[in-house]
């Protein structure tokens, strides 16, 4: 990738060493292949790829093992908090991370991650959120937006019997084990960048052993199941999402 | 299984202590669990015994996450169990099938209780069927170990950590609330070891060699298909090289119980008085539930006996009896479920009751 010429020419742009040289299976526009670049890069800048074990949920993201060089389980829906637990306490050297999506995360691994972070087991979770169940087919997930049209709300959420948008990470940062939470998005290059220097401050916590958890929210977008363009989806991220879920350090 | 020993060797213990120092000296790295009755002497023990050597205790949030903590610890080559109780294991059917599917060493304790449902804290029998299956989804088998007394759960701990390692996969003990609680004199030694095949495939970061993928999902075509012919190869060389069982009595033995667990050692005071009446009564005991000893049962049922199953359930293993006996005897069962112990009374007067059928009078 490397683009090389006489003089004074210099790399500007490359693929961190940590992040496979293949395509993707994501749809065109997916916060996904952001994220993984960064979790990649961090990992890259930071040391750690020889000593990290990575976590990768059910959902769009189940074969991240395939785009990171890293060693990498893949678990059961929702528990990827729980297996984390489960090596860094019998590998206290290496670096853990869950990567999870928001049906994995905040629907059916409530219970995991809020234990997790209650027992203040020392690891980082990547979290990301784009308001829809992807792999599924665009199904509601407790952080879909009211009024926002998926398969199982076909005349938009309503919370009235469909609940209000789950704010997971404001829930985390109250417990005293979550020792770093906060929500970022891919909406635009210096969001991106802030994103960066979030799950890089969180690999840090770990890698200093800080005791408890640390969580980075991320708002990303999924224009196939939002039925939008790619850069109008990356608009609606700033519009509508960040409005139920704002955008900042919520805790440390 | 049982040991000879200087009798001052031995301590006193319950089952479900014995068989917790046993997984520690086994080399146990991390033991989870969540309380349930009636198992928990096992999470106390090890709530001290773990820190004092240096290894992981936790009490997880559900058996849901105790089951997926040794699904992590198990991943990156460390030795990690659970234990628990029926309605317990029902949740942990999901990450059973995980680690099946991930091909990850496991030791899961079940000490049974009554069900369905809630059901009660009796001893019970009931979750054979669940263990001897594969209680979770997919083309899967456990091995199942059935221990019949205090030091035969130490001894099933010691096997189980070597079998999963040996074979990548879960082993489970399938205890009940009596050899839970009952105490007796116990050796805690390990039996031989076995030569194990090393962890190469365990997650410790890529330093130095290719990154390793820990996985239950194959998308690809035929890739799944695969990996269950390549599963199915190896129960059957379980299947072939681990059988255990014990013959009691059985030289001449017209009438054939079949028990494992707490009802074999009721069945086989039966079978003593049995004898002292003049019956010719013998016990086959499995000792593994899974792989079964069909062969054994099978070679007995050439001599067309009449078999008696004693199970504390409705009837599940009598099905397994069935399947070796394969319509060459009758087989017939004496089940109580729901929590009830079947007396030593109670089995003669059925094998009493056999003679007829066997022509012995």
């Amino acid at each position: 990738m490397q683009v090389m010429a006489q003089g004074s020419a210099k790399t500007v742009f490359r693929r961190t060493d940590v992040l496979k040289d293949c395509p993707t299976h994501y749809c065109p526009g997916c916060g996904h292949g952001i994220a993984h670049r960064l979790v990649a890069e961090v990992i890259d800048e930071l040391g750690i790829q020889d000593r990290t074990i990575g976590i990768a949920p059910v959902g769009c993201a189940v074969l991240m093992y395939n785009y990171l060089d890293v060693d990498m389980i893949e678990v059961a829906h929702g528990r990827a908090p729980a297996v984390a637990t489960g090596m860094k306490r019998t590998n206290p050297d290496k670096i853990i991370f869950s990567y999870q999506g928001d049906g994995d995360l905040a629907a059916i691994g409530t219970a995991e991650i809020i234990h997790a972070a209650h027992r203040a087991e020392r690891i980082t979770v990547v979290f990301i959120n784009n308001a829809v169940f992807g792999m599924t087919g665009g199904q509601m997930a407790p952080t879909t937006v009211l009024g926002q049209v998926t398969t199982t709300t076909p005349a938009g959420r309503q919370s009235d019997g469909q609940g209000f948008p789950l704010q997971i990470s404001e829930i985390l940062a109250l417990l005293p084990g979550a020792v770093y939470v906060e929500r970022c998005a891919l909406s635009s290059v210096p969001r991106i960048q802030q994103t960066k220097a979030a799950i890089k401050h969180a690999f840090q916590l770990q890698i200093e052993g800080a005791k408890g958890l640390s969580l980075v929210e991320v708002l990303s977008p999924c224009p196939t199941y939002w039925r939008m363009s790619p850069s109008d989806a990356m608009k609606w991220i700033e519009s509508h999402m960040s409005k139920a879920f704002p955008i900042g350090r919520l805790k440390g | 299984m049982e040991k000879e020993a200087d009798v001052s060797e031995r301590i006193l213990m319950c089952g479900n202590e014995a068989l917790a120092e046993a997984a520690v000296l086994a080399g146990c790295d991390a033991y989870f669990g969540y309380p349930i009755t009636p198992q928990n002497e096992i999470s106390a023990y090890m709530a001290w015994r773990m820190p004092e050597e240096g290894r992981v205790f936790i009490q997880s949030e559900s058996e849901l996450a105790a089951i997926n903590m040794v699904f992590g610890a198990a991943a990156t080559g460390k030795r990690a169990m659970t234990s628990s109780s029926s309605p317990g294991i029902s949740l942990m059917q999901e990450g059973l099938s995980y680690l099946a599917g991930a091909e990850l060493p496991a030791v899961v304790v079940n000490v049974m209780r009554g069900g369905p449902g809630l059901g009660n804290i009796a001893p019970s029998q009931a979750d054979y069927f669940q263990a001897t299956r594969g209680g979770g989804h997919g083309d899967y088998r456990t091995i199942v170990l059935g221990p019949a007394s205090v030091q035969e759960m130490a001894d099933c701990m010691f096997l189980a950590f070597d079998l999963a390692d040996q074979y990548r996969m879960t082993v489970m003990i399938l205890a009940d609330g009596v050899l839970g609680q009952m105490m007796e004199p116990v050796l805690l030694e390990r039996g031989c070891q076995r030569e194990l095949p090393a962890k190469d495939w365990a997650l410790t970061g890529n330093k130095g060699r290719p990154q390793n993928i820990v996985r239950s999902l194959w998308l690809a075509d035929g890739a799944l298909e695969a990996l269950n012919n390549k599963l199915s190869a190896r129960y059957r060389e379980i299947q072939k090289n681990e059988v255990l069982c014990e013959e009691y009595r059985m030289d001449d033995a017209e009438i054939v119980t079949v028990a494992y667990g707490v009802a074999a050692r009721i069945v086989r005071s039966a079978v003593d008085r049995a004898r002292d009446e003049g019956i010719p009564a013998g016990l086959i005991r499995p000792i593994t539930l899974w792989p079964f000893p069909s062969e054994q049962i099978s070679r007995a049922a050439e001599r067309f006996p009449v078999f008696l199953t004693v199970e504390m359930s409705a009837g599940q293993m009598v099905e397994d009896v069935q399947l070796a006996v394969a319509g060459k005897a009758p087989v017939l069962l004496y089940g109580r479920p729901g929590g009830g112990i079947p007396t030593v009374d109670e089995i003669l007067e059925k094998i009493r009751q056999l003679t007829i059928h066997s022509g012995q009078r």
